[in-house]
């Protein structure tokens, strides 16, 4: 009998994404008809188009790059939530890792003149090392990884603005531009700005961004290291029994995680595109988005690169809708619905497969009465 | 020193109120993370109920109005939460993840729009209480009292009992210790997780528009309620998911995000040099030093986290 397709997981995996896209946006533009029906079509069609909305070419790949410049710190984040996830942790303060890689970064190149790969580094030991502090309270103190992130996440941001300040412009509240100050802590960009008619802030971190999403892929997958932190992530106690050392693991998990996540920070501050606002008094959304691209990625992480992608598709159109009537957060609250969605994934892939087994199993009633037939004869 | 004895009062009431919340629902076996997104529907409910409840209406019906709106959209929300994880088995990690985002955006989209529409170059998701607020407030010789600070105290009462003393109550706390046992004595598990996690929405909305009326008179929703949903959770662990012991862990709690709010009042302090951040930061601090000597031996309900299957053992 031919192998019927739905039963791919990974077939299940996009349909069940696509479902989810297809729904947020739908509920998105139900808001939106809520709000004030007359622009509600046009302001949808501006959320999805993102840089399409400039009918000039030139224009279309200088903004296209401009999102591509925003979706590689987010595929970090996103990477982070992952990679802990396939540890079953859940790491939510990738946004607070995300914001000490920037605060690292930005602090190395405009305080004491550094090059960009050591302000790099900096920024991945600067996440690294809060995700050791929730890790270690995880593995030793059985601290929720959730909560003890979240308040990590306001710690880090209040330090951030404080350390900051220090750097920033006397007349604004945006710290220096590195431009200005030092221009060798920006990435290079290795040509890159040519395919985006000369838009320079696409960089490095572009490339880079989706050579670590396949190797976490590579860890994760096909490494005696990815395969012992899954196991501790799937059955802590048995991992201990076989000789893993599950602390270690927890502790090495987020570690791994806050370095991806801070490291994301650096890739889009160093490119200028952006300056810390040292009056900050939110947590950068960076790091929710990489909630929401992690599990509309189908938990893969080649998955994540598209779906970060999408997310950040999404969350720059926001900026072309109608402002006199609607306002960009449309696009947040998208993706949050999006995410919510997902929380369904297992509902809708269980629904997919009892779809199949019942029609199968119709099948096989049919033939098996036919062969009776066949066999009265 | 009154004012820092009265910050903290009301931050103690917000903290208890949304901890309270988060224990009905763990206690029924649901964990909500979603208590932050709570309340700020919560707040946006009674922030909307404030500006349009028509002026001149007897302060005792406007702070009932507000009530009633703040605990019908907490509710609401928290339905969202319940249908997922209870009917559909979803991650309650996830699930309550996405309605803390999705309260904070909706809650701005909202806003926005309705400031817009009424005066179209107003983009702010500001919305401005300053007379309705003082229909919750009492002045006494200096103390600004809040009748906040009686509701929670109320409920902090009202849940003790109804956790130990009802047939209601320990129905609810054995469907989060072991579900299985309690469907076989006849109780609707699916039921009970509904009540629980209903009655958190209500105790998380009333937490979100006493945030909002602490000490402020108009709220900007982009900047959602700063964490302090999840410093509720860390109340509740502090507080070992027991009435009593939240009021104790909230007045701690409270006690340093009040600092934050008054430390400038205090000569020693502002002596002493030290940045606003830092203050800014203490509660958060605290909740993780507080957290790290208590999660060891944390006696959380059993059950918790994970979704019920009549047919699972």
């Amino acid at each position: 009998m031919k192998k019927n397709i739905l039963k791919n997981s990974a077939v299940q995996s996009l349909i069940a994404s696509l479902i989810c896209i297809f729904l947020g946006l739908l509920i998105g533009y139900i808001v939106l008809l809520f709000i004030n029906p007359t622009g509600a079509w046009g302001a949808i069609t501006a959320v999805v188009k993102n840089f399409f909305n400039y009918s000039r070419a030139n224009l279309q790949s200088k903004n296209f790059g401009n999102t591509l410049v925003k979706t590689a710190p987010l595929l970090m984040c996103a990477l982070s939530v992952l990679f802990a996830y396939k540890v079953g942790l859940f790491n939510i303060g990738a946004a607070g890792q995300y914001v000490a890689g920037v605060c690292a970064s930005i602090y190395a190149a405009l305080a004491w003149g550094w090059g960009w790969f050591p302000c790099m580094l900096l920024a991945i030991v600067a996440g690294a090392a809060l995700g050791a502090i929730v890790g270690f309270l995880k593995s030793s103190l059985n601290v929720n990884e959730v909560i003890s992130g979240i308040m990590l996440n306001w710690i880090g941001l209040y330090l951030t603005n404080m350390l900051l300040t220090t750097v920033k412009e006397s007349t604004s509240p945006y710290t220096l531009h590195l431009k200005n100050e030092n221009p060798a802590s920006i990435l290079p960009s290795l040509g890159l700005d040519k395919l985006f008619n000369g838009n320079g802030y696409v960089s490095l971190a572009l490339p880079l961004s989706v050579l670590l999403a396949i190797a976490v892929a590579v860890v994760l997958n096909r490494t005696k290291f990815g395969y012992e932190l899954k196991a501790t992530g799937n059955n802590k106690n048995a991992a201990k029994y076989c000789g893993m050392a599950e602390r270690r693991n927890i502790i090495l998990t987020l570690v791994i995680a806050g370095a991806l996540a801070g490291l994301g920070g650096a890739l889009l501050y160093l490119t200028d595109y952006e300056q810390w606002q040292c009056t900050t008094s939110a947590v950068p959304s960076m790091g929710f988005n990489g909630i929401a691209a992690t599990f509309l990625g189908g938990l893969d992480p080649i998955g994540t690169i598209f779906s970060s992608y999408f997310i950040q598709h999404i969350t720059s159109g926001g900026a072309y809708v109608d402002k006199t009537m609607y306002s960009s957060q449309i696009s947040d609250l998208i993706s949050s619905i999006i995410i919510y969605l997902c929380g369904f994934v297992l509902f809708i892939k269980y629904a997919i497969n009892s779809g199949i087994a019942k029609s199968e199993e119709k099948k096989a009633k049919k033939l098996a009465a036919a062969s009776e037939e066949g066999g009265d004869k | 020193m009154l004012l820092l004895v009265q910050y903290t009062l009301i931050f103690a009431s917000v903290l208890s109120l949304v901890a309270l919340g988060g224990c009905f629902s763990e206690h029924s076996g649901v964990i909500n993370l979603g208590l932050e997104g709570i309340m700020v529907i919560g707040a946006l409910g009674g922030a909307l109920m404030m500006r349009y409840a028509p002026a001149g209406i007897p302060a005792f019906v406007m702070v009932l109005l507000v009530l009633l709106a703040a605990i019908l959209a907490g509710m609401l929300f928290s339905a969202l939460l319940a249908v997922a994880c209870i009917n559909f088995k979803a991650d309650q990690t996830i699930v309550g993840t996405a309605l803390n985002m999705l309260g904070l955006a909706a809650a701005t989209v909202f806003v926005k729009a309705i400031n817009t529409a009424a005066n179209p170059d107003d983009v702010s998701s500001t919305i401005q209480y300053v007379e309705q607020k003082k229909a919750f407030l009492v002045n006494i010789n200096g103390f600004e009292f809040n009748w906040f600070m009686l509701i929670a105290l109320l409920m902090l009462v009202l849940a003790y009992i109804i956790l130990y003393k009802t047939r209601f109550g320990l129905r609810l706390m054995a469907c989060g210790e072991h579900p299985q046992a309690a469907d076989s004595v006849g109780i609707n598990v699916y039921k009970m997780r509904w009540s629980g996690v209903l009655i958190s929405g209500m105790l998380g909305g009333l937490g979100g528009i006493c945030y909002i009326l602490a000490g402020v008179s108009e709220w900007k929703f982009e900047n959602g309620v700063a964490g302090f949903g999840f410093l509720s959770l860390a109340v509740m662990i502090f507080g070992q998911w027991k009435p009593t012991r939240i009021g104790l862990a909230a007045l701690l709690f409270g006690f340093f995000r009040a600092l934050s709010n008054v430390y400038f009042g205090f000569p020693g302090l502002v002596a002493l040099n030290i940045p606003g951040s830092v203050y800014n930061m203490m509660p958060y601090i605290i909740s993780l030093i507080v957290l790290a000597f208590t999660s060891r031996n944390s006696r959380a309900p059993k059950a918790e986290g994970i979704p019920y299957e009549k047919g699972m053992r």
